[in-house]
């Protein structure tokens, strides 16, 4: 028998049982569906928190005040790491490291804001002009603020686009007026929206200088300084500087922390990838369910068309011939399942991106090749059992059957 | 030459602790062109002497010669090629694929064969034209009646000019008239000289052929063709051979005529000659 004709043999076959067929074409595609949606869930849970680190800006290096110990606490490091804290000056010398291309120094604490006869709490956080070339953000209106000596901040503040629309509601913000907590502001310049970055929703932070949020919240330290490094190579040398240049400023103390973007995204890549692969394990059971289905199918095929086989093998089929034509039955089942699972599970995941705008939800290259190669795997795997049983059937006790 | 030469068959079959001796010393030659009726009650062995003649069944002890070759002692696969060449199956039911249409069941021992698709469809045009069923190429089983069923099974049968036809109780599931019509088919075929081997427990279908086998508990009872040596009568047509045939067959229309239903100048056996 010609493979054409044993292919077209097993699709009129397949299409003779429409009910039964589609059923299981059905149960591979939910299979396929679910594995192409939840992995398309979680790399789409991955991205979303690469993306979100990303718009931190490139080649960032992050210093915290205090040591991030790894040993746990001892009486030893509670009487030498008395931190010492960060402040505007250790920022300032920062600057002058070779590797570095712009620090900006962080402050933040919460007050009010009180413009244009309205009121609401904000998030303050005092900067640097630096700051918005660090972060790479856009400005909707105005300027962000200006260069300046750091200890000596001009009475300026540039507003989130949330806090515009709240406050000026559609008005121009730029040149008006605020009170922020005592101290009275000039807006020069709104930010364009950037939406969620790390649980600081920066739509709702106002942007002063540094000295100005110091002498608002009665400190002289910083929460943050942000480096950026001349490029993607120097990282590490700019996290070995910043360590060094500090450690001599502080004493010889260790009592900073410097993370890099890198690490931090390298940790949940790992961690949301591993979650993405479980998902896909969890899923693939579908798979193998739907497998089993396959093969109940095809068994009972035989047993209905028992009578079929042996008249096949009166008309001179050879066994192999039977198995073929079963094989290829079991395997159109699967492909056609597989296909239309992954056609669903596209869906799903557009359906998804339609929802959650935010949430990049494209199932990765990988678990679609999985999936598909799996359903496949699976279907003729269970085909064999059946399609063995065909062509062993004896055609005398087949012809009886009617 | 004998075209079926059976020497020595034993069949037995185990049921529980019962055995059941299905054929018996059995030793039967059949001539090339030979219309040939096994008969006998249910039970005595003719339902299996004709799977051991389809090779769909093999003798326990015995040898069994097809055109002279010893078809015994081939492989599943050597024997499904001599069914798909040498042999053409009839039976009581029928037995079509029931999601295919007549053309393609015609054509279904074709393309288990490999014949190109080309070739196979111009085989089956013939065909169809043959059987009287042109009109009926796209009709599936069920849209078809129990005599144009039929006529389909035996034009797949014959589709790939067998040697012999072999043919279980082909009236069983049809009425007088359809039945007498379809042992008409088959005798036109004889007469072309294919060697038609009927199984039937009716006598009036049986008596129409040249011999008769009767069978019972397994063993052959009576062979007509030793009670009446061959004389030179055989292999002439069934008609003159058998004075019964001319009384009661053909619908009143001339005995050496085509069936009723292939009205076709060259009758249904043309390929087969």
């Amino acid at each position: 028998m010609r493979t054409a004709d044993v292919l077209r043999f097993a699709r009129d076959a397949a299409a003779g049982y429409p009910l039964r067929t589609s059923l299981s074409v059905l149960a591979m595609a939910i299979g396929v569906a679910a594995v192409v949606v939840l992995t398309a869930l979680g790399d789409g849970a991955r991205r979303y928190v690469v993306n979100q680190f990303s718009s931190l800006g490139s080649n960032l290096v992050i210093v915290l005040p205090g040591r991030s110990a790894t040993g746990g606490f001892s009486p030893a490091n509670a009487l030498t790491t008395t931190p010492r804290d960060l402040t505007v000056d250790d920022a300032f010398a920062l600057t002058r490291l070779p590797s570095v291309r712009r620090v900006a120094p962080l402050t933040a604490g919460n007050s009010e804001i009180n413009a244009n006869g309205r009121l609401r709490e904000v998030v303050v956080a005092g900067t640097s002009s630096t700051y918005i070339d660090i972060r790479s953000f856009k400005m909707a209106a105005g300027q962000f603020l200006p260069a300046s000596d750091w200890n000596r901040g001009a009475p300026v503040a540039v507003i989130g686009s949330k806090i515009q629309e709240e406050i000026f509601g559609g008005r121009s913000a730029v040149g008006e007026l605020i009170r922020l907590g005592d101290r009275r502001l000039r807006v020069v310049g709104v930010l364009k929206s950037v939406g969620q970055g790390l649980g600081m929703n920066t739509d709702e932070v106002v942007f002063v200088p540094v000295a100005v949020a110091q002498s608002l919240f009665n400190t002289n330290t910083l929460f943050r300084v942000l480096i950026e490094a001349r490029s993607r190579d120097e990282l590490e040398a700019v996290k070995r500087d910043v360590m060094a240049a500090l450690k001599a400023r502080h004493g010889g103390e260790e009592d900073i922390t410097v993370i890099t973007q890198d690490a931090v995204l390298a940790t949940f890549d790992k961690l949301l990838r591993a979650l993405t692969a479980a998902v896909a394990g969890i899923a693939a059971i579908s798979l193998a369910v739907a497998g089993i289905l396959v093969m109940n199918v095809m068994l009972v095929a035989v047993t209905q068309r028992t009578a079929e086989i042996g008249l096949l093998k009166a008309l001179g089929a050879r066994g192999a011939t039977v198995r073929d034509a079963f094989l290829a039955e079991a395997a159109m089942i699967s492909l056609a399942g597989a296909l239309t699972g992954y056609g669903l599970g596209l869906l799903g995941a557009f359906i998804l991106r339609q929802m959650y705008p935010v949430f990049p939800a494209y199932p990765p290259d990988w678990a679609v090749i999985a999936a598909l190669a799996t359903a496949l795997g699976t279907g003729l795997l269970f085909g064999i059992m059946p399609a063995r049983r065909a062509a062993q059937l004896d055609p005398v006790q087949a012809l009886m059957k009617h | 030459m004998a075209v079926i030469q059976l020497a020595g068959i034993e069949r037995v079959f185990h049921l529980g602790d019962s055995v059941v001796h299905a054929l018996t010393h059995l030793d039967v030659g059949i001539e090339a062109g030979e219309y040939v009726a096994i008969m006998g009650p249910s039970g005595s062995g003719k339902s299996t002497l004709l799977n051991l003649l389809g090779l769909l069944d093999r003798p326990n002890t015995g040898s069994y010669h097809l055109e002279g070759r010893d078809v015994t002692t081939l492989s599943p696969d050597e024997q499904a090629e001599v069914r798909s060449h040498r042999i053409g199956f009839v039976f009581q039911s029928f037995h079509l694929v029931p999601r295919l249409t007549a053309a393609e069941n015609i054509a279904l021992p074709m393309m288990l064969a490999g014949i190109p698709a080309a070739e196979r469809a111009q085989r089956v045009a013939q065909a169809l034209k043959d059987f009287g069923l042109d009109q009926r190429a796209g009709h599936r089983p069920d849209q078809l009646s129990g005599g144009q069923r039929q006529r389909v099974a035996i034009a797949r049968a014959t589709i790939m000019q067998p040697a012999v036809l072999l043919a279980d109780e082909p009236t069983g599931n049809l009425d007088r008239a359809t039945g007498d019509e379809v042992i008409h088919l088959l005798e036109v075929l004889n007469e072309r000289g294919m060697t038609l081997i009927v199984v039937t427990h009716d006598p009036k279908i049986g008596m129409r052929a040249r011999r008769q086998l009767m069978m019972e508990d397994g063993a052959l009872k009576s062979d007509s063709k030793q009670d009446n040596p061959p004389g030179p009568l055989s292999g002439m047509p069934a008609a003159k051979r058998n004075p019964g045939y001319a009384e009661r067959g053909g619908d009143g229309g001339s005995p050496a005529a085509p069936a009723p239903d292939a009205p076709a100048a060259d009758g249904p056996a043309a390929g087969a000659a």
